[in-house]
């Protein structure tokens, strides 16, 4: 009935405007989850084909839908945030200010531990950001329950300690040491000793691949499949000595950096690197990823840190000021950078990295590593008296999935865990610049043959350029005009021949008559004898 | 100032007793995934790894009988019993899930060419070489059927004599009528002795009969002049036939599209046809190497299986022109008659060796009570291979059979012989002038001609 439409309408108009931001909201939030665009299926001609996609793609629809909504109403935690009234500047609130606004489970992450004896200390989170292992210079390896605060275990190796790494859980770490590495169990134990990379630099864990990559004193990068001990790829940089080595975690490439200023990314399955980024002018100090794999923040000694996009290799944005000597993104997005005994945040919500807070320590305290927990506001920073932890408002993610990583995780649900993980371990060769491409469509390779107009063109373009070039004039009794005229007929005739290659379109077809051909396929010349139609 | 930090009290998010279920927290955040594709494509190699490991197709043999068997029946009202005859005039009630015959028939003399059941599964009717009809009292299913060492036999409670030997009998869906086909097709009500009506095609014996779930009277025959002819029995003469250049072994319409129906043809192909317009066929299932014998659709209308003479059973999708499984045996030679169960969980030959074979229709299923999770596991599986099948190692993977020896050199052959006639044909083509030469379409190519009788 006509009147029932009629109001239909009206309801319509009169909606509450909550509910259309609240729309508004979804649909931004819809696009994350629809990963991308849908296919174009008007240029399909295959009915079944287009009914059977279209309505797959519904579907990836509803999908999508369903998951913005669940992260609308159903997630149980909302990120943190530090917000100033008025003429405050973030920057300057200090962490005991931070205390005294905080619950008291947060408060229990501000610490400083101080262990003055054993040098410098490294530290590495396992993936959900229970366990802590902290290595110092002089040989102090500890593995820390964050929940806790209990200390696992500790182990006094007697030698230099350059890199501590964690493997999949907190069963497994791997340790740097002056000659070798050396793979430890939970409890202490000397695993494996790992003698073909020599003495190492750096140690990085690549989570998906099972890959332990590892950079070297002589500059060479190292690879090694830790389920079964094959060294999957050993590769000669050619660049030097460096210490600077970051994966990135959005696609496993791994990243270097090196005293020239360059930043090569490398994957194990080539003896090239995939980028050579020149990025700074004078060494690198320290290269960090942003957890979408888009943003790369380098450091160099000229006391400036850059932000680059990755998908252009663009610079996106620099920050002059101070030479950063460790970077960290956190899983919101903020730059932590460590200089001597200060520590910088920068970031806000959007790309624009500027100073959000900022923790200087005591002058004889020098920073070494700065890293952010996963899934805590907390930046943990070791330094050359112990390691600190200090709170972020606003940089870890507030709602972890249990399926991905659980810091609540019983030891039945981590032995499940492991067993997952290692069903889904990757291959080395899916290691890529862009992982999506997988199960895509390889764009064809074959360049389009040139129709028969367009080589006659290209001729013609050909011929008149030999005929309008200037023949030089020859001296001492060789300008004959007999021979300049040869000389340029020579060389139009050049330009009219055709190679043998580009001549397969006439000698496979058959032979057709001149009316029957296109006239857009006819040289100029003859378009005058085309058959009208 | 303002702030906030996360917090997690353990309580929230551990649980409080041992009992408890243990609590689990989403966020399908696709930043938190990093490389799923990837993880994705590993999950269906795996996948699909695992279904080629857990195919076990072959349930079981049934075997009893002492000649080759000639045809099946299925009990339309029960699921457990399925009805087999042989060469030598044995009927068969079996219990599938025991694998034994609960009951004989006994009385043919000679082969028993046709097996059917009432709708309500009361009268079992069988037809043989012999002219005879047989009409007989199922047996009711009861707990004293639990002592399988006695194996009753019952009598027929009618015989009706015909003066040719009788080659397929099939019984209306609902009704009472049931059609006999020889030299001509009989069509009888249980109570007459003579039939009630007949149709006469032509001058060559009707090899198989089958009625349409969805219209009643409405009856498809293959004759073996090469036609397949569809009748409504209410008028007195033919409604639509389709002559092709080889015979139809067997017709089988769908359950769930009752106007379409597919006929198992001589020369290995089936062809199915949508019955109101026969110009062409609407597919053809190309996959056996030598004469299809027998045909059914799954209760799905999805799938239908088929049985052949080059000792192979096979399985297609309803519209798609490949088999989609295969089963063989060493010991299974010929097979002559093919059912599909009325669960549509497993298929049933029956084959020269005079054994019945039962196997699995999904070849990797779990069959029994499955857990919610494990139905959840088995669909993301199903899933996630079914993304990633074009790929060149999964599709290595799950297109991958092993085929008898004799059934893969004629494969072979066979393709050998298609490659040369078709360069052959597209170099005719080449070069003569455009539109002297066609190709018919594979669908009409094998029609010779159909009409419409009025």
């Amino acid at each position: 009935m006509e009147v029932a439409l009629e109001d239909n309408n009206l309801m319509e108009n009169i909606l509450p405007p909550d509910e259309q931001e609240i729309d508004v909201e979804l649909e931004a939030k819809e696009k994350k989850y629809l990963r991308g665009e849908g296919a174009n299926l008007e240029s399909l001609k295959d009915k079944k084909l287009k009914t059977q996609l279209a309505s797959r793609e519904k579907l990836y629809g509803k999908s999508a839908k369903a998951a913005a909504k669940i992260e609308k109403w159903l997630l149980p935690a909302s990120a943190g945030y530090l917000e100033t009234d008025g003429l405050e500047k973030t920057w300057r609130i200090k962490q005991t200010d931070i205390a005294k606004e905080v619950d008291i489970l947060s408060s229990r992450n501000q610490y400083d531990i101080v262990l003055p004896d054993f040098g410098p200390y490294k530290l590495d989170f396992t993936a959900s950001g229970r366990h802590m292992l902290a290595g110092g210079r002089k040989g102090h390896l500890a593995l820390v329950d964050m929940m806790n605060m209990n200390l696992i275990r500790e182990i006094h190796v007697r030698e230099t300690v350059r890199d501590v790494a964690f493997l999949h859980n907190d069963q497994f770490f791997a340790a740097a040491q002056k000659k070798y590495a050396y793979i430890y169990g939970r409890d202490g134990t000397e695993l494996h000793c790992l003698k073909e990379r020599g003495p190492v630099a750096r140690l990085r864990f690549l989570k998906n691949h099972f890959l332990l990559a590892s950079v070297n004193k002589i500059g060479q990068l190292h690879y090694q499949d830790v389920t079964y001990g094959d060294m999957v790829a050993s590769i000669r940089t050619g660049k030097g000595r460096t210490d600077v080595m970051e994966v990135n975690p959005y696609n496993g490439v791994v990243a270097l950096g090196h005293s020239g200023g360059t930043v090569t990314m490398w994957k194990p399955t080539s003896q090239a690197p995939l980028v050579q980024m020149q990025c700074h002018p004078g060494p690198v100090s320290s290269v960090a990823f942003h957890p979408n794999g888009h943003l790369m923040a380098t450091s160099g000694k000229e006391r400036k840190v850059k932000i680059w996009d990755l998908r252009k290799f663009e610079e996106v944005q620099t920050i002059h000021g101070f030479h950063a000597k460790t970077l960290s993104f956190s899983q919101k997005g903020l730059l932590a950078a460590g200089t001597g005994s200060f520590v910088q945040v920068l970031g806000d919500g959007s790309g624009n990295y500027s100073r959000y807070m900022s923790h200087s320590m005591v002058k004889g305290y020098q920073v070494e590593k700065v890293m952010f927990r996963p899934y805590e506001d907390v930046l943990g920073i070791g330094h050359s008296m112990g390691w600190s932890s200090v709170l972020i408002p606003g940089s870890g993610e507030p709602n972890f999935d249990s399926w991905v990583a659980n810091p609540f995780e019983t030891s039945k649900q981590r032995r499940e865990k492991e067993v997952h993980l290692l069903l889904d371990k990757l291959p080395p060769e899916t290691i890529m610049l862009d992982p999506s491409k997988i199960g895509a469509m390889r764009p064809s390779r074959r360049k389009d043959k040139p129709t028969r107009g367009e080589i006659e063109a290209e001729k013609e373009v050909a011929v008149e350029a030999a005929k309008g070039v200037e023949m030089k004039k020859k001296t001492k009794g060789r300008n004959k005009p007999s021979k300049r005229t040869k000389k340029k007929k020579e060389m139009v005739e050049n330009a009219k021949k055709t190679f043998p290659g580009e001549e397969q379109g006439n000698v496979a077809g058959k032979k057709r008559r001149i009316g029957e051909v296109d006239a857009a396929e006819l040289p100029a010349s003859l378009k005058r004898f085309a058959r009208k139609n | 100032m303002r702030i906030k930090t996360i917090s997690r009290s353990v309580d929230e998010f551990t649980r409080e007793r041992s009992q408890d279920l243990q609590r689990v927290f989403h966020n399908f955040d696709p930043s938190l995934r990093p490389m799923e594709k990837a993880v994705e494509y590993q999950r269906a190699l795996t996948a699909a790894k695992l279904e080629k490991i857990f195919a076990r197709p072959f349930v079981g043999a049934m075997d009893g009988h002492r000649d080759g068997i000639s045809c099946m029946a299925k009990n339309p009202n029960y699921l457990k019993g399925i009805f087999s005859a042989s060469m030598d005039g044995d009927i068969r009630l079996w219990d599938i899930a025991t694998r034994r015959t609960v009951c004989q028939f006994p009385g043919h003399q000679g082969a028993v060419r046709g097996l059917t059941v009432s709708t309500d599964g009361n009268v079992l009717v069988s037809c043989g070489i012999d002219s005879t009809v047989r009409l007989w009292n199922v047996p009711r299913p009861s707990l004293e059927d639990s002592d399988l060492s006695s194996e009753k036999s019952a009598e027929p409670s009618a015989v009706y004599v015909c003066k040719n030997a009788l080659l397929a009998v099939d019984h209306q869906f609902e009704g009472e009528l049931f059609a006999t086909s020889g030299a001509q097709i009989d069509i009888w009500n249980h109570n007459r002795s003579q039939p009630v009506h007949s149709f006469k095609p032509g001058n060559d014996s009707v090899i198989s009969v089958r009625f349409n779930p969805g219209e009643p009277d409405i009856l498809a025959v293959s004759s073996n002049d090469r036609r397949m002819i569809i009748y409504d029995i209410r008028m007195s003469s033919a409604a639509r036939e389709i002559r092709m250049q080889t015979k139809t072994n067997s017709i089988a319409w769908n359950p769930m599209e009752p106007m379409n129906f597919t006929g198992a043809n001589e020369d290995g192909n089936c062809y199915s046809f949508d019955g109101r317009k026969n110009e062409e066929a609407k597919c053809v299932h190309k996959d056996h190497v030598s004469a299809v014998m027998d045909i059914d659709f799954s209760p799905t209308g999805r799938e239908f299986v088929t049985g052949s003479y080059d000792r192979s059973v096979r399985i297609f999708p309803y519209n798609g022109g490949h088999s989609r499984e295969i089963y063989h045996t060493k010991r299974m030679q010929r097979v002559f008659c093919v059912k599909y169960s009325s669960d549509a969980t497993y298929v049933i030959s029956g084959s020269d060796d005079t054994n019945l074979r039962l196997w699995k229709a999904k070849a990797s299923e779990q069959l029994g009570v499955i857990l919610p999770r494990e139905q959840k596991k088995h669909e993301y599986n199903e899933a996630v291979k079914n993304r990633y099948k074009h790929l060149p190692e999964i599709k290595r993977i799950v297109r991958h059979r092993h085929l008898p020896k004799p059934i893969y050199k004629a494969i072979a052959e066979s393709r050998a012989v298609n490659n040369a006639k078709k360069r052959k044909d597209d170099r005719r083509k080449a070069s003569s002038a455009p539109g002297t030469i066609v190709t018919k379409p594979l669908r009409t190519r094998r029609i010779i001609n159909e009409r419409e009788v009025e």
